[in-house]
């Protein structure tokens, strides 16, 4: 079928901001699907409120708007770029669940635009729980038997029929939000009443539990002639009961013969086919262990995570194959961009062995419960190829930037037997360590499975790695076991550290006897038909398959691996950015990374692709093999920056800023020097190691003091002390792990932060504008709401900045991106820190300038001049319109986390408000959010002593309004004295109601609760926070961000229709 | 033991051994399917044949003997990357490794088979040598490895005598719908496994009978006959077409096999009767081949052949797209065929090459690929229902 002709202009939907559940792997999808339509020669208009997100650019679509994904707003893009398309489906829940919305109401058909893909009949019968299950019924594929219920009786009188536990499931939510298995009558009254109020339709699924099955996962293609394929299977090594996005996957799956795996492969494609789904599509099962029975858990009528992970784990791009159907393609008519000569209409079949691991954030949220449930709680996750399972476990182990590098990364030697029975009770992200522990304490594969239901082949693959551990151990190393070490994928390290020898006496060794990387392409065929496309993972024992390159100058671009709390897409953005950009000047440009989510893991991104752990030796294996000219490590986040040394080790020169200037930004004393050269202020502060030293330190200066190690990202341990014992206490955390750096202890200064991302050729500097973050220095830059052009700071300050980031460019020799931020006291301006590197910021003070700051810093790196390229070097002029990043969170996912925003970073993600007026611009950020305000006009204030003052002011604004003010007794005395009415309610330890029923009503629109410091998780302060997150109720934690939220409810009530800008004309604007 | 694996370009691959220890000379091909192993080493076709299996882990689910294809395992050898120590599956019976032991098939295991598959690509299927023999010599055994051919393998691996396999009489008898298990904690506590779930939903070849010529035959092609309700009886390869038409059967069904099908000149020759009889035929595979020879069309050999579960094919007459199991080494030439004769039906999507044909004016249709499955995609398992309409339409039904 050739394509439609009627579709000429498509609007796409991304998936807004990063959440636990919804990540990078849309803007991966939605990159693909753009870029596939523009092939196809339409007019893309893409809308996402992301601009961390590479979908966002300038050149990936014709018209990009940035602006809240709510149904108003689309309806106005609508109206301005009448599409006569809307591709709905690579948005996740989020842009699916619009793309219904503006469906249902009747807006599409009215202005003549067409759902493209799937059809909304069809989503509704996938999404909606009773539809999709009269379906299966009607084709005879079995569900669970479940009911949906639309109140806590019916769910009630449903589980006492079928039994406990149950499963259960609230419609149209994403990342299973708010659902959970219930054991008991009181766990389901809880979980029930939560999961109904957060579906988007008010129903919750209860369903008898099939937790302990095999998960087994297909994804499936499908066109709109009919033809089907399954692009892969994947096997959850964690049984029913944990959420495929928590669990370990592996694919192909491996311990299902060919007589099940084809009977769930015809139940996928069966299901599909009665769906009707035109695109890709995601069916999971759960099978019984030991019985041909299994159940559909669900299906998901879109791209996914699992459709990303398939597509890297096979090579099959989906996305692009979807975007090509929804445009009238059939299979067989679209070519297999992988090996050139075959179609999209055939199967994939790997000859190797795919493991994906979550990357959960229980580093971040010490407090947080690291129970896995059937709520997703990874922010990212790794994957990794080998021709074993072992291998491709200890390469995805070492992937995950956890401390982890084997499976004794997490010491347990110290339990019992017994202790161990228990712990494998328990369903969490150390699972698999506990099983290694309770092999090697001689516990028998079928107790450890009868407890976990992980499968026995999977428990023997572990043992086999525990063995391999005994082995080193006992030695002696001789060449056979270090190969067969290596076989299965044991770093140098781990066999060093096994051994007791040195890592370089086991490298030697293996060099002198040829015991080296190979490398592997990933053809999607098995080796069946020649591959253009260089994909490669590492193997030891074969013969390598990369081929000599050509004579072009070659360029190591190092990814940033796993997406985490203080690493998220930003850092993908710019790895691809940089790719691009090299890859125009002439270069041959290599990507190292192991994020199956990114668009930079895209075989066609680089020239070549490696999918390997960014581990120094994994990285050396790769330098080994292709010899490049120099490597750049600015743009991959930390990650990247830890690998400098190593490089420079193997002998690959660093681009761009020297690495011994990066150390001078980060190395506390050389860093003084170069402030002391350059004149620039800092706050007071010194270097420690322990303790004591830190207390000594910290009275020295007086608090309250700051304190974080030094070389870490997202502010991760950074606290502010304000006695002795809260330094001790600090100090714990961060040494938890051993420092290779020093601890840093500053006084706590308190001002407006700013921030500046700029690029520097070693001569001129080029600043395309100044951030300034609404909260006061405090809060992590990452969790602050961040304007630019920077609204109250005199010229004074904004001249004084431009003349400190000249001085400390200069000063550090940067060559490329640095990012440098500042604090202003008055007129004063001090600086915080310095980071020679690509931040968080650069893909959104990009998008808001029209300066390509990653192409720029590339052609910079190469040796161009920035007054070569066009730019005038210095402060650029500020643009006329207001951009503004709000950070988004994901607390209501983790169980037990801290919410209140501090100096460590806690956001997952983040959107923009752009607009003419800062007022507007503030509103649609908010909006963008998902702060839609007002609802009930009630809201709760609790505020520490200090911050009252200012809580008056905002109390009367919000009166204003029409709010209803309750207060805890202090705050509300304190109000009341002021002249604001507020109504005093109880603490939770008085009588009822307390202010915690008055959350649990689920009346309240607000609650503004600034903590007491200290990080005591018992306050009154934390449950309140808690209840109000997991009951969905907006909770703002600074004074600063609550006076935003007024003044943008302040102008919500004046806002009529909102205005567009589209970022691709800034772009344009901007070259 | 150290075991090595030698082809015919010299090439040597070094690995251990696995399976029955013995010495073989064979032609070494690939199969590319991920499931199935056990599938694989029981189909017939690969008789005189030594199999890589390119997925690279193997044996994970061990043996389940109910999903044996035949009698016993056919290939002469067995490459592998890895063999599961460990199975793990609830029908299990025994190891991989017993089994190839115990029916004398060697193997060699640890060796690169993505290598090997490179090689088998690019310079076409060759014949190879697995030996434990350290002290080979390569000049000796090259020329050995070069006169080796598969040979008259079709009566080696059909069945001596007739029998027949009767039609379900019960929809139930079949095991339950696909879908429709529910595990029994008793039943399985006293050891009792569930049958294999079923395709098939009615008896709509109930009252047919259909005779199998057996050139090798896959137990699924028969059974998926059985399974609609009709009554099949085997024959074996070399029985003459007039006893087969003799037994007045509704429909005859042509099965796969190995070797090269222009070996087979004497089934051609009875093959070629079968055509001119007016009975409905329906073949698979080598059974397709044949009836092309018979009537004047050409095979000829592939460089490495299909061998697998994601060969993409078209049915022309609709358009749509089916993933197939493939098993061959030789195929019909699509140039060489009288229209008058036959059409293509089948196509590959990948490399153009043919799928099947149909033959004009005659109800006869045939196909390269395995609607049967077992291993491999079950999707073109509507071709036995539309055999079972041709025979319908065709005869009266016998009583």
């Amino acid at each position: 079928m050739p394509k439609n002709p009627n579709v000429k202009r498509v609007l796409v939907i991304g998936s807004g901001p990063i959440v636990i559940g919804q990540a990078a792997e849309f803007d991966y999808a939605g990159t693909q699907a753009c870029r596939s339509l523009k092939e196809e020669g339409m007019e893309v208009i893409l809308v996402n409120s992301n601009p961390a997100t590479i979908m966002t650019d300038g050149d990936i679509a014709d018209r990009v708007y940035i602006e809240p994904l709510t149904a108003k707003v689309l309806e106005q893009i609508i109206l301005k770029e009448k599409p006569d398309s809307l591709l709905p489906n690579m948005g996740g829940q989020a842009g699916l669940n619009l793309g219904m919305e503006l469906d249902e109401s009747g807006f599409l058909k009215e202005h003549g635009v067409t759902l493209l893909g799937t059809t909304a009949g069809t989503i509704r019968k996938a999404e909606d729980r009773l539809e999709f299950k009269e379906t299966m019924e009607k084709i005879g594929e079995p569900c669970a038997p479940s009911l949906v219920v639309e109140n806590i009786e019916d769910g009630v009188a449903f589980a006492n029929k079928i039994g406990y536990p149950v499963v259960l499931r609230p419609a149209y939510t994403l990342g299973g939000s708010g659902g959970g298995i219930a054991h008991n009558q009181v766990q389901l009254e809880e979980i029930l009443a939560n999961g109904l109020r957060l579906s988007r339709v008010g129903q919750v699924l209860v369903e008898r539990c099939i937790a302990g099955w095999k998960e087994i996962e297909y994804e499936v293609m499908r066109d709109g002639a009919g033809n089907c394929i399954t692009v892969c299977n994947m096997e959850n090594i964690d049984p029913v009961g944990v959420h495929t996005g928590d669990s370990i996957v592996v694919a192909p799956s491996q311990t299902l013969g060919d007589k099940e795996y084809q009977m769930l492969r015809s139940s996928a494609l069966n299901i599909i086919n009665e769906l009707g789904i035109t695109g890709g599509c995601n069916v999971q099962f759960a099978l019984h262990p030991t019985s041909f029975e299994y159940c559909v858990i669900e299906v998901n009528p879109r791209v996914s995570r699992s459709s990303a992970l398939a597509s890297k784990a096979t090579g099959y791009p989906i996305a692009k194959v979807a975007a090509k159907i929804a445009l009238g393609y059939t299979l067989d008519e679209i070519k297999n961009a992988i090996t050139g000569k075959t179609y999209a209409s055939f199967e994939p079949t790997l000859d190797y062995c795919v493991v994906k691991i979550p990357r959960l954030p229980f580093d971040k949220f010490i407090t947080a419960k690291r129970t896995l449930t059937t709520q997703m709680k990874a922010t990212g996750e790794v994957m990794s190829i080998g021709n074993n399972f072992e291998g491709a476990l200890m390469k995805a182990i070492r992937s995950l930037e956890q401390h982890v590098d084997c499976l004794r990364s997490y010491d347990f030697t110290q339990l019992s037997k017994e202790e161990l029975l228990e712990r494998l009770e328990v369903v969490d992200d150390q699972r698999i360590y506990i099983i290694a522990e309770a092999i090697r304490k001689g516990i028998d594969y079928q107790t450890i499975h009868d407890i976990t239901m992980v499968d026995i082949w999977f428990i023997d693959k572990i043992a086999i790695l525990t063995e391999m551990e005994a082995a080193l151990e006992k030695g002696p190393l001789t060449v056979e076991l270090l190969k067969e070490a290596k076989r299965i994928a044991f770093p140098d390290n781990v066999i060093a550290r096994l051994t007791g020898m040195g890592e370089d006496e086991i490298k030697k060794m293996r060099y002198d006897n040829g015991i080296v990387a190979a490398f592997k392409m990933v053809d999607t065929c098995a080796a069946e038909f020649a591959a253009s496309t260089p994909y490669y993972y590492s193997v030891f024992g074969s013969q390598t398959e990369v081929e000599a390159s050509h004579p072009k100058k070659k360029v190591l671009v190092l990814g940033s691996g796993p997406i985490r709390i203080g690493q998220g897409i930003e850092f993908d953005y710019c790895s691809v950015h940089a790719t691009w950009a090299f890859a125009k000047a002439g270069y041959e440009t290599i990507i190292i990374n192991n994020n199956p989510e990114t668009v930079s893991t895209d075989f066609d991104i680089a020239d070549k692709l490696y999918f390997e752990p960014l581990t120094p030796e994994d990285v050396e294996n790769i330098v080994n093999v292709e010899k490049p000219d120099g490597a750049v490590v600015q743009f991959g986040g930390q990650t990247a920056i830890k690998l400098t040394e190593s490089l420079m080790q193997m002998g690959v020169p660093i681009l761009g800023t020297k690495a011994e200037d990066v150390d001078a930004a980060e190395d506390r004393e050389l860093f003084d020097k170069i402030l002391e050269e350059t004149q620039i202020p800092r706050a007071a502060g010194g270097t420690v190691y322990t303790a004591e030293q830190a207390k000594e330190v910290a009275n020295r200066l007086g608090y309250p003091v700051l304190v974080r190690p030094s070389y870490v990202l997202g502010g991760q341990g950074m606290q502010i002390a304000i006695s002795d014992e809260e330094i001790e206490e600090f100090m714990a955390v961060i040494n938890r792990y051993e420092q290779d750096h020093p601890i840093l202890v500053d006084k706590y200064l308190q001002g407006k932060e700013l921030e500046v991302d700029a690029v520097c050729d070693g001569t001129d500097i080029l600043i395309p504008g100044i951030m300034e973050h609404i909260e006061r220095t405090g809060v992590h830059s990452g969790d602050s709401i961040s304007v630019y052009p920077a609204p109250t700071v005199s010229e004074k300050v904004k001249e004084t900045i431009a003349e400190y980031s000249r001085r400390l460019a200069k000063a550090l020799h940067v060559i490329g991106l640095i990012n440098i931020q500042f604090i202003a006291v008055g007129d004063e301006v001090y600086v915080i820190e310095v980071n020679p590197r690509s931040s968080r910021t650069v893909p959104y003070i990009s998008k808001v300038t029209g300066i390509p700051i990653v192409d720029l810093a590339t052609d910079v790196i190469i040796g161009k001049k920035i007054r070569d390229l066009g730019y005038e070097p210095g402060l650029q002029p500020a643009a006329d319109y207001f951009a503004i990043k709000m950070p988004v969170f994901s607390f209501e996912k983790i169980r037990g986390a801290e919410i209140s925003l501090g100096p460590e970073m806690k956001s997952t993600g983040e959107c923009l408000g752009i607009a003419k007026t800062f007022n507007e611009a503030l509103y649609k950020a908010f909006l963008g959010a998902g702060v839609n305000l007002p609802k009930h006009k009630q809201m709760i204030i609790t505020v520490k002593d200090a911050d009252k003052g200012e809580a008056i002011e905002v109390a009367r604004r919000f009166e204003k309004l029409g709010y209803i003010i309750y207060a805890t007794r202090s705050t509300a005395k304190t109000l009341n004295d002021a002249g604001v009415k507020a109504r005093k309610v109880n603490k939770i330890s008085q009588e009822s109601p307390t202010v915690m029923d008055l959350i649990l009503g689920h009346r309240i629109d607000l609650v503004i609760d600034t903590p007491t410091q200290g990080r005591d998780k018992n306050r009154d302060g934390f449950l309140i926070r808690r209840t109000a997150i997991e009951t969905g109720v907006n909770c703002i934690t600074a004074m600063d961000t609550a006076a935003a939220l007024v003044t943008s409810l302040e102008n919500a009530a004046s806002q009529g229709e909102m205005t567009l800008i589209d970022i691709a004309a800034i772009a344009r604007r901007g070259k | 033991m150290k075991t090595f694996l030698i082809l015919e370009d010299g090439t040597v691959f070094e690995g251990t051994h696995i399976g029955a220890k013995k010495e073989i000379i064979s032609e070494i091909v690939f199969n590319t399917s991920m499931a199935g192993y056990l599938e694989v080493l029981t189909d017939p076709s690969y008789a005189g044949q030594a199999v890589c299996m390119t997925y690279p882990l193997i044996g994970n689910y061990g043996i389940c003997k109910d999903d044996m294809e035949s009698k016993r395992p056919w290939p002469d050898g067995f490459i592998v990357r890895e063999l599961s120590r460990v199975p793990s599956n609830f029908r299990c019976d025994i190891t991989i490794q017993q089994f190839l032991e115990q029916n004398g098939v060697p193997g060699i295991a640890g060796i690169d088979t993505r290598a090997l598959t490179r090689i088998l690509r690019e310079k076409g299927t060759m014949n190879g040598m697995i030996t434990t023999n350290e002290n080979y010599n390569l000049d000796e055994i090259i020329p050995q490895l070069k006169s080796y051919t598969t040979g008259k393998v079709v009566e080696r691996v059909s069945c001596e005598e007739k029998y027949t396999l009767p039609g379900t009489q019960k929809i139930e008898e079949n095991g339950p719908l696909s879908g429709s298990s529910v595990f029994c904690k008793e039943d399985y506590g006293a050891g009792i496994r569930e049958r294999k779930p079923s395709l098939v939903k009615t008896l709509n070849g109930k009252g047919l009978r259909v005779a199998l010529l057996d050139l090798g035959a896959k137990d699924n092609i028969a059974k998926s006959l059985a399974a609609r309700g009709c009554d099949v009886t085997v024959y074996p390869a070399r029985t003459p077409a007039a006893e087969i038409l003799g037994d007045k059967p509704d429909g005859i069904m042509l099965s796969n096999g190995p070797g090269d099908p222009k070996e087979c000149t004497i089934i051609i020759e009875e093959i070629r009767k079968l055509y001119a009889s007016d009975v409905p035929i329906f073949a698979i595979c080598l059974g397709h081949q044949l009836m092309a020879l018979a009537t004047g069309a050409d095979t000829f050999k592939m460089k490495y052949g299909h061998r697998g579960g994601n060969h993409p094919v078209k049915d022309l007459k609709t358009g749509r797209v089916y993933i197939s199991s493939q098993n061959h080494g030789y195929v019909v030439d699509m140039d060489k065929l009288d229209p008058k004769v036959a059409v293509p039906a089948f196509v590959n999507v990948n490399d153009g090459t043919n799928e099947g044909l149909s033959y004009t004016g005659k109800n006869i249709f045939t196909v390269q690929f395995h609607p049967e499955a077992c291993p491999g995609p079950q999707d073109s398992a509507y071709l036995f229902d539309r055999f079972i309409n041709m025979m319908q339409k065709e005869g009266t039904i016998h009583a």
